[in-house]
Formats: structure tokens, sequence, C-alpha cells
């Protein structure tokens, strides 16, 4: 069985803050991390390779920088990685993005299963992994935190609602994305420390890839940012002084309002 | 555009047998497409007569004149319609009122009983209801072909949709098959002069807002977070038009068999929906200290939340959890005990309206983002604000 997890470099979310005087995204400091619930697609992919046997293919869109984060896929268990990086990629939004990623998986030859995190941590729009699974024809569920199994190409999985969980049957090809309940990733081991450190990231081009630049980048992107701004400040804390009856009689009066 | 050059076509069905939309398909020996055709390229890829070319994205985006109105998705699920779909309609009345266009909703659904009506109470002109046994579990497939058909027949130059679970799951797939703009999670919407949808967004975990526009398609979609517009009072004496889609005329058709739909109250953790939210953290030391965090929130008539230490001990499942990898959550009130407020939490909570902290810890970061401060052992806190909300709640 041929899997893909596509995992994304995200900026770590907690030191991301806008520059007030620029009012541009001020990153200085700022880690590079693989998006937390892609790290769970790529074990699951992983422990499904395990289980029925196959390859894992860890497939990012991003800058050459990204190349690290895909080292990371390979040494947590990934058996080759691919990175689609051009600069005709800039400023895709979801659209464009999940057009670039269904390129890019027809030029490795297609896939028997797709896994993607929820959602990225920075754009937190959970966004590609449907729309992706639309461009590919593919079957789809998402917030899946159960695969039970894969037998004679049906795949059995739990998907997470609002108010409790489905069980579904589909059909392979599927694009499935995950919640962090899925599993608990591994450790790199050492062995897979080392292989990540040999291995060949393959690199596409949009040229490669076979893109229509129209579909790339900004002017495959049907949404623009219009305004980015800091959220407004949060209003004068009062800290609540004196025994805790009194705190507590002051808090009940306090959130009268609110109650 | 999808240019299909007959003289080199060779009719052999290719891109017939590729294309996930069932947009081309071979007649008289030659490809013909029709408007389902998103670009995807699938078909050109397939094509081995080098017949099939995508010519500039950009044809479609002229024509934004023809759509008009403003679209909710009326989300229906076990038996009862979701509260956004009526804060939705709120939201929506004001911009199809700006915009001097009709408000429609969609409710997709099975034995909807008055819903309709419900929705022409709450604000809609028109609902186009979809009601059959087809749509008694969901399916993103099913869902998304039916929401995608209505769209692509009437044109509408607004769609909002819940981001709900389901919201989330299918909305996205309509938006890529339409090639639409799409904007997820939105805080805030607003209309301009020329109709454009101004669709506000946290980003980067609420670190950031961002205002999104989508200036040379239609239509604009967006999905909205649930409990952060406001329903109209519902006026039964409104009129409206249902329109009842016969389910014959929809393509119902499915890859995904929903083998069992559990609904689960242990799971039922709406932290979305909930006005008052109670959490706890690491302070509460215990699965058995969490009975405090529980009985101040049902006191409250609110939901139990929790930080990721809470979550990581085991003192509470992950359902609950708020923060960067559980729910982001913007309830009216969020009590936070014994949580020092690390960023991963209050990525999750900060655009609560009103935040209460209660820590030992006077240094805790929670307090830079709490609207009011409790330095104390929650554990001495707790039960006199427990009987005292319940004093003034008989």
């Amino acid at each position: 069985m041929k899997i893909i997890a596509c995992v994304k470099q995200v900026p770590d979310a907690k030191n991301v803050r806008l520059d007030p005087k620029t009012n541009t995204l001020s990153r200085e400091g700022v880690e590079s991390i693989m998006n937390p619930y892609d790290r769970h697609a790529l074990e699951e992919a992983v422990r499904l390779k395990e289980e029925v046997g196959g390859t894992v293919t860890a497939l990012s869109m991003g800058p050459p920088q990204a190349e690290d984060m895909l080292r990371e896929a390979i040494a947590c268990g990934a058996d080759e990685a691919v990175l689609v990086s051009d600069r005709a990629f800039a400023g895709s939004d979801t659209l464009a993005t999940t057009y670039t990623l269904a390129r890019a998986i027809d030029h490795v030859g297609g896939a028997d299963l797709v896994l993607c995190g929820k959602q990225a941590i920075d754009g937190d729009t959970a966004q590609v992994g449907p729309g992706l699974a639309v461009r590919l024809g593919f079957a789809f569920a998402s917030c899946v935190r159960k695969i039970s199994g894969i037998t004679d190409g049906r795949l059995y999985a739990e998907r997470m609602m609002d108010d409790g969980h489905d069980e579904l049957e589909m059909p392979l090809p599927a694009l499935l994305t995950v919640v962090k309940e899925i599993n608990e990733p591994r450790v790199p081991s050492l062995k897979g420390k080392m292989r990540a450190r040999k291995a060949a990231v393959t690199v596409l081009s949009a040229a490669d890839i076979q893109a229509d630049a129209a579909c790339l980048g900004l002017s495959g992107s049907p949404t623009k940012v219009a305004r980015v701004f800091a959220p407004e400040p949060r209003g004068e804390r009062v800290m609540l002084a004196g025994s805790v009856d009194e705190m507590v009689d002051q808090l009940v009066e306090k959130l009268e309002a609110v109650l | 555009m999808l240019k299909i050059d007959k003289e080199t076509c060779i009719g052999c069905g290719a891109c017939e047998d590729n294309c996930p939309f069932g947009a081309i398909a071979v007649e008289d020996g030659v490809a013909v497409v029709n408007d389902q055709c998103t670009l995807c390229g699938t078909c050109v890829d397939h094509c081995e007569a080098g017949a099939l070319v995508i010519e500039d994205a950009g044809g479609e985006r002229s024509d934004l004149g023809a759509y008009s109105g403003v679209w909710v998705y009326a989300e229906y699920r076990n038996g009862g319609l979701a509260p956004v779909g009526k804060e939705l309609l709120g939201a929506g009345r004001a911009l199809a009122d700006a915009r001097g266009v009709e408000l429609a909703a969609v409710l997709l659904g099975h034995d909807t009983g008055d819903a309709a009506a419900d929705l022409v109470a709450h604000g809609a002109d028109k609902v186009y209801v979809a009601d059959d046994r087809a749509f008694a579990h969901f399916r993103d497939d099913v869902y998304a072909a039916t929401l995608e058909g209505l769209i692509r027949r009437h044109k509408p130059e607004i769609v909002l949709a819940g981001a709900t679970a389901m919201g989330r799951s299918f909305i996205p797939t309509v938006a890529t098959a339409l090639g639409a703009g799409l904007t997820a999670d939105c805080t805030a919407l607003d209309i301009d002069g020329d109709g454009q949808l101004l669709q506000t967004r946290p980003a980067f975990g609420g670190n950031i807002m961002a205002t999104i526009v989508c200036p040379d398609t239609r239509p604009q979609m967006a999905t909205v977070r649930p409990m952060v517009m406001k329903a109209l009072e519902p006026d039964h004496g409104r009129r409206g038009d249902i329109v009842r889609l016969d389910a014959a005329s929809l393509n119902l058709e499915s890859k995904i068999k929903v083998v069992a739909s559990v609904i689960s109250e242990a799971e039922k953790v709406n932290l979305n929906e909930a006005d008052v939210i109670v959490a706890g953290g690491r302070g509460v030391e215990s699965e058995k200290g969490f009975a405090l965090i529980r009985e101040l929130a049902e006191a409250l008539g609110g939901a139990v939340a929790a930080s990721r230490a809470a979550v990581d001990a085991g003192w509470i499942s992950y359902p609950y959890q708020v923060g960067q990898t559980g729910k982001t959550v913007a309830p009216k009130l969020y009590i936070c005990c014994g949580i020092s407020g690390a960023i991963q939490h209050l990525v999750g909570m900060q655009s609560a309206e009103t935040i209460v902290a209660i820590n030992k810890d006077p240094d805790a970061p929670i307090f830079d983002v709490a609207t009011y401060g409790i330095v104390g052992d929650l554990f001495e806190v707790l039960p006199k604000l427990i009987d005292r909300i319940k004093a003034r709640r008989p």
C-alpha cells in the first residue's frame, strides 16, 4: 500500500507576534516545527505500513528550509520525502495549496491512502485536507481518531463529531485528516536519525509537477489578505483582594453582569 | 477554461474515467466538458493525445454580477437545528439587507419537521430543503454534492456555514469543487460598498487577526464560529418561501458508509456552544479534584474544560482540552482554576469575553489575560464560590 503523509512546517505559534510598528509578523527567534497534527498523520502512516506493508512518503509544500522537517519525517519512519518548493507557490491560499499538492501526488504516482493532520497550527483553517481529497477524487473523512482496519481495499475508521463519533467504511483510495487522539507519535530512533542524515529529499518545482501557473500562488488563490492586525488588548485586569470570603463576594458581584 | 482540441482528441475516454467531478465525457467520439469542471487538471494529465489544455483560470472570474443573494447552510443533526445556523441567519440578515438581496437557508437532513419554518422565523426569506434518508447520517460527499449543485444553479454571492465538526469537514470540499474562496473560523463579518465580504478571523492561535477578502471570485464562502453571531428573536409571523427539493433530482451517491453513529454524552463536549466554561489545570491535582470543577460548571449552567497538563495527567479526557492542540473557545465567561496560563492554553481561550483566574501563584501568566484574578487555593475558593452561586440561583 502506498501511503502519503502530508506534513507542514509551521512557526511555533506561541512565539508569533505582530510587530506593532510595522504590522508584519515578527518571527524573530521563532522556531520552525512540524505541525503537531501532521506528526500524528505521519505516525499513523508508519504504523499502517508496519501492519499491512507498503511505503510511506512524507510530502510537504514549502520553502527549501522545510527539508529539515522532512528529514525528521524520515527519522520518524517515512521511507522517502518529497518537497514541492517553488517561488511560484508564494501567496498560496488553501485552494492553490490543494492544487499544488494534488499535482505533486499525481507526479509521484498517486497513492492508496493520504493522511493529513486535522489542521495546521499557523493558519488553523482545516481546509487543505478536505480540498485535497476533492482534487484527488478520493473517499474522504475528517477528524479521524482511529483507523480500525484496512481489508480488501476498504478502510474502516472512526471520526469524531461534535456530539459523539461515527464509524465509517470507505473504499481506497482515501484521504483522512487525523486528530491527536489517534496515536502517540514515536521519538525518532538512532537508526532512523542516521538514515535521515543520508536520505535524499526529492525537491519538485512547479515545472516538475507540470503545474498551470494560473492555479498557483497568488493568482491561483481566490482569498487575499486585506489586513492583518493585533487583536484588541484585553481590558485592565482586576486583582481581587481580602480574605477568601471577601474575594468570592467581590467576584460574584462582578460576575452579576455576565451571569 | 479547459480547451479541447477536437482534431487531436482520439475519444479514448481516459479523461472521462479519471475526472473526479464527472465534468468531462466522450460524446460522438470527442471529449465534451460541462460546468462541473473545476479546472483541477486531472483530465489534462491523463490525456495521452495531448488534446486537453487548461487556459487561464481567470476567465470565470469576471462575471461577479451573475451572483446574488446571501446563503446560510443551516446545520441539522440528530433531530435538531444547530444553534449556529440561526446565529448565521442573524448575521446574514444584516448582510443581505446591506446588499438589498434575498437571504436563503439551505437545510439538509432527514425528517426535518418544521425546521424550515423555524429558519424563516429566524430571518430567512427562502429555505431550500432536501429532506431524505440519504441525509440521515453525515456523509461529506452527499452533503457536498447537494450544496454544490444548489450553489451552481442559484449562484449566491455569499455562503456562510457554522465552523462545526460538520461544517469544517464538508464546506471546504464544496469550495474546492467550485473553485471558490473560503475563509475558516470567522469571528467578524462585514460588507463593503462593492459587495465584498470582509471576513475577519484569528490566526496563529489568536495572536493575530486577519481580514480576508475574495475580490475576483463568487461565491464568497466563510465558516463562522458558533456563539459569535447573534440570532434574531424568532418572529413566527414572518413569511418565507420554502422550496422542497425532489430527492430524485439530487446526486446522492456516496463512497462513504456510516456503519454506526454514536451520540455520546461523554463525548458531547460542545465547548464551542457553551456560554460559560470552567476549566481546570495542573493545580486541580487529581481526577477527584475535577469534581469541584464540574460542580461549579453545573452551578453556572456551563461546561467543563481542561488544560493539556490535566489531560496528560489522565484526570480528564482529551475532548475537554482547550488550547493549541485542543479546542479553541470563545465563551462569555471562562473561569480558569489552577491553570498557570502557558501560551499554548491561552491561545485557545483568550477570546473569551470575561476571564476569571484562580491560582495559588501570584506570578502565574494566566493573570495577564484575566479580567478578574484571585490569588488563592482553589480548594478553598471553589467551595465558597459554588455555595454563593447556588445561593443566587435557587
